[in-house]
């Protein structure tokens, strides 16, 4: 073959693997569609609201409970991650001694990489127990919280750590000229300016909170309700899904199937959004 | 009134900043040192070796690693051709087709933020059931490749595009075909780029449970083939901590194998992509 | 081969005449040629025809198109994007911009030094014998052979010849200029561009390369881009000042180096090269 046949060749190939990488997604979607097809036509969406409760096996398709726990699980998650891993961030850039920093910095990308069946069997083993003497029985939306905060933790930090990096020197310098303290040229010039950056993280990591699943299976206590308190057992989505696939058939298991569509459009809506907030910035 | 108010703010943000470092550190500490205090007491060679015996609580964990590798290795047979493929075409050949190329990058942000339970069903749905693959280590292999594509991708992409333009044109001004330049010189000088995605990957894949679960399944034997059933490591820590009574000892015991696979990748990544980094600036 | 139609008005005033002899067949020939960079237009209709086993210095000042007009001598201009190139270009009496047309071999006979020394990060053997080998040299006494033939041409051999396993970035600046230049050579090329060859060289480095290329003329015909006057002076039959008033890069004079420094034509050119004699 002649080279420039053989570019053309690769060309070609190389076309060809992209396009089977990016049809993945697709096909992602397509399975979800056609497997919760089955029960979507015969039941009509609105059931999955509007059902008595979820028995899956007596016809019962109620997934508002499972939908609150995930939120619940979510919202909590954040609210008690952002501040942390923004401070991680702010720590690492402006407070911590250089060696400490560097190696706090590597600390969150080692947490990073901690397997989620790790921290939720820590959470299991220790949290869960210490929780239970506190306020019985301990598996609960609780413990579910704590451990998702400390799984989104690193996310939120890293992504603040690479916002904060991109925030020019000279404003800080500018800030420190007119007399700010640290805090006041933080909180009025250097978080400002990275907001969008921290907002994309936040973002990045609520779509990690919400697809969880093995932490938050082994720590949150699988009952199917809505909480009354944060000592309350719960049962998000994913965990649903982890425990009830390996049985499931029919109606059933197009029924998860189709909370995994609900999973994957909320995560769709999460990753599209941080991918505005974050091309604003291009242009802002 | 203000200026006094400031400092006051200044020391109670440092106060509230390093307290937050601090807890987050003793969180880390504490979940290591748990890991390893209940976990290296039970580790042997006896232990990486034998097989599992009474659903885990008892004998060794040999089977698990074997399917564990097996997973990774079929993951990484599938993934690293097409994400590396792939990464090409998006950094060399941007040129032919602009919105092609787009697509591809919008879906590959999109399947990087698929949660993996999701994988696991479309997993179970596709390789199992479709493909005909049935619980297997062939269909949980494939479903991680899916998985960690996104994150080779990335990291081959960034170090295709930390290779300087001047090989390129070099190359181009001998007369030296794309595909050579490529294979010869362009891939080789990514080279860096590469290995980090790869590493990243695997750490991903290793880590990976939910995708697991219904693919490649839970069955602890040893495999005989890619088309048996295996338990991967971290299924085995989940269900000996969730569904075996007395199962902890050895699902601490798993877990610090698997931490100790891990943590040594995560600090080499960065120790690699610093020195990386450094070498392209200084050089 | 019937030499083409008379260049049209824009080529600067006879200079074609004293730059090739009647009857002569030029190596390389540009007609109208425009190079543009989407909107912007970087070279505007440069008519010019260089003559064989000749060095010819292009100058002007920096952003004049000179590199861009390189570029489109062997079509490397093709694989930068948003570029491009109208009228016609022949090397050899070839149009090398018709469809279809071979450009490995075109690149093969049309070689190319940088400005910035580019040796591929491999080994100074390997960065021989790569290109030899892509271009279907495989005979492994042929290859060792060109390889210390090429070595030997740009002065290198004596000073490599101990670690041609070593890796080429590992030379110095000016080392590593004359091995791209080895490696160019190696293909047995006609024309040789070379782009401010020895702009980022240090002085005694730059010498050597200089009198290297001096060495060139015998064999190959040289189109060199300089900001050097006195170099272009020392090493060049011809010299071509291009020069950019606002508006895109354009060939002002074009004559043989003596004519060009001594006699110049153009007020543009009295006034450049007044800047080296004043
Ligand atoms: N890749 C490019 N994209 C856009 N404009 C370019 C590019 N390369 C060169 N130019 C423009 O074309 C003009 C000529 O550039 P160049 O050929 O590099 O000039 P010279 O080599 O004489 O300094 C300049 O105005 C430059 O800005
Ligand atoms: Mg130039």
């Amino acid at each position: 073959m002649s080279p420039s046949h053989r570019d053309r060749a690769l060309g070609w190939v190389l076309r060809a693997t992209a396009a089977l990488v990016a049809a993945i997604v697709v096909l992602i979607v397509a399975f979800l569609v056609v497997e919760s097809a089955g029960v979507l036509r015969k039941l009509g969406p609105l059931r999955f609201l509007t059902d008595p409760s979820w028995h899956p096996t007596s016809g019962s398709f109620d997934l508002t409970a499972m939908l609150l726990g995930s939120l619940l699980v979510t919202v909590g998650a954040v609210v008690l991650a952002t501040p942390a891993g923004v401070a991680s961030a702010l720590f690492c850039r402006y407070y911590a001694p250089a060696p400490l920093a560097k190696l706090y910095g590597r600390m969150i990308e080692v947490l990073a990489g901690i397997p989620s069946v790790i921290y939720g069997m820590w959470g299991l083993m220790v949290l869960v127990p210490l929780i239970g003497k506190w306020q019985p029985p301990g598996p609960s939306l609780l413990a579910a919280v704590l451990i998702l905060t400390l799984m989104i933790l690193p996310t939120i930090a890293l992504f603040s750590d690479a916002a904060l990096a991109k925030v020019p020197d000279r404003y800080v310098r500018g800030a420190a000229a007119l007399g700010l303290t640290r805090w006041a040229t933080l909180r009025g010039v250097v978080l400002p300016a990275a907001r969008s950056g921290l907002f994309t993280g936040v973002l990045l990591g609520m779509g990690r909170a919400i697809g969880e699943t093995m932490a938050v299976l082994m720590v949150c206590g699988n009952v199917v309700q809505t909480p009354g308190s944060l000592f309350d057992p719960i049962r998000p989505l994913t965990a649903n899904i982890a425990l009830e696939m390996g049985y499931a058939l029919g109606d059933h298991r197009s029924a998860l199937f189709v909370s995994g569509l609900v999973l994957m459009g909320m995560v769709v809506v999460l990753v599209g959004t941080a991918e505005l907030v974050s091309r604003g910035r291009l242009h802002g | 009134m203000a200026e006094r108010a400031q400092p006051w703010g200044d020391h109670v943000a440092a106060v509230f900043i390093w307290t937050a470092a601090a807890v987050v550190t003793s969180v880390f500490v504490w979940m290591l040192a748990d890991i390893v205090w209940n976990g290296a007491g039970q580790i042997s060679w006896e232990f990486l070796t034998a097989p599992t015996d009474d659903a885990g609580r008892a004998g060794g964990i040999g089977p698990i690693l074997v399917s564990t590798a097996m997973i990774l290795g079929v993951c990484m047979a599938v993934s690293v051709p097409l994400g590396v493929g792939t990464a090409v075409l998006l950094s060399e050949f941007t040129g032919t087709n602009v919105t092609f190329g787009r697509l591809v990058r919008r879906s590959l942000d999109v399947l990087a933020g698929v949660p993996s339970i999701v994988f696991g069903l479309f997993g179970n749905a596709f390789f199992c059931h479709v493909l005909g693959l049935g619980f297997s280590i062939l269909a949980g292999g494939l479903t991680l490749a899916c998985m960690v594509l996104p994150i080779l991708i990335r990291s081959t992409e960034a170090g295709l595009r930390a290779v300087p333009n001047e090989y390129r044109m070099g190359a181009a001004a001998l007369g030296i075909s794309r595909t050579s330049a490529l294979w010869h010189v362009l891939l080789p000088a990514a080279a860096p780029g590469i290995v980090v995605g790869l590493v990243l990957g695997v750490g991903r894949a290793i880590a990976e449970t939910a995708a697991l679960l219904f693919t490649s399944g839970y069955v602890d034997r040893m495999p005989g083939s890619l088309f048996d059933s295996g338990r991967s490591l971290s299924i085995h820590i989940y269900d000996l901590s969730m569904n075996v009574a007395g199962g902890s000892a050895n699902a601490y015991a798993s877990a610090l194998v698997l931490v100790a696979l891990l943590v040594p990748i995560n600090a080499g990544i960065s120790w690699v992509a610093d020195r990386w980094l450094h070498r392209r600036l200084v050089r | 081969m019937i030499p083409p139609a008379a260049p049209p008005a824009h080529t600067p005033a006879s200079t074609q005449s004293r730059v090739l002899a009647a009857g002569a067949r030029p190596m390389v020939e540009a007609q109208r040629v425009s190079v543009r960079y989407g909107k912007h237009v970087a070279v505007e209709d440069v008519t010019v025809s260089i003559g064989r086993q000749q060095i010819t210095a292009l100058v002007g000042p920096s952003g004049c198109g000179k590199t861009s007009f390189l570029g489109t001598l062997n079509r490397l201009s093709d694989l930068i994007p948003g570029c491009e190139v109208a009228g016609r270009v022949s090397v050899d009496g070839e149009d090398i911009r018709a469809r279809g047309f071979d450009l490995v071999g075109l690149r093969r006979r049309v070689g190319m030094i940088f400005q910035k020394p580019n040796p591929f990060p491999l080994s100074v053997r390997r960065n021989l014998e790569f290109p030899l080998r892509e271009h279907g040299v495989r005979d492994r006494a042929r290859v060792a052979e060109v390889v210390e033939q090429s070595l030997r041409n740009v002065g290198l051999w004596a000073e490599v010849k101990d670690r041609l396993d070593a890796p080429a970035l590992a030379l110095s600046g000016g080392q590593q200029q004359r091995l791209c230049i080895a490696r160019a050579l190696a293909l047995e090329p006609d024309v040789l561009l070379m782009d401010e060859p020895c702009s980022a060289l240090d002085p005694l480095s730059s010498g050597v390369v200089e009198d290297l290329i001096g060495q060139l003329r015998a064999q190959y015909t040289v189109l060199i881009v300089t900001h050097n006057l006195a170099q272009a002076r020392r090493i060049a039959d011809n010299v071509a000042l291009f020069w950019a008033q606002g508006g895109p890069g354009r060939l002002v004079e074009h004559a043989p180096t003596e004519a060009f420094f001594e006699s110049p034509r153009d007020p543009l050119t009295i006034a450049y090269v007044g800047g080296l004699r004043g």
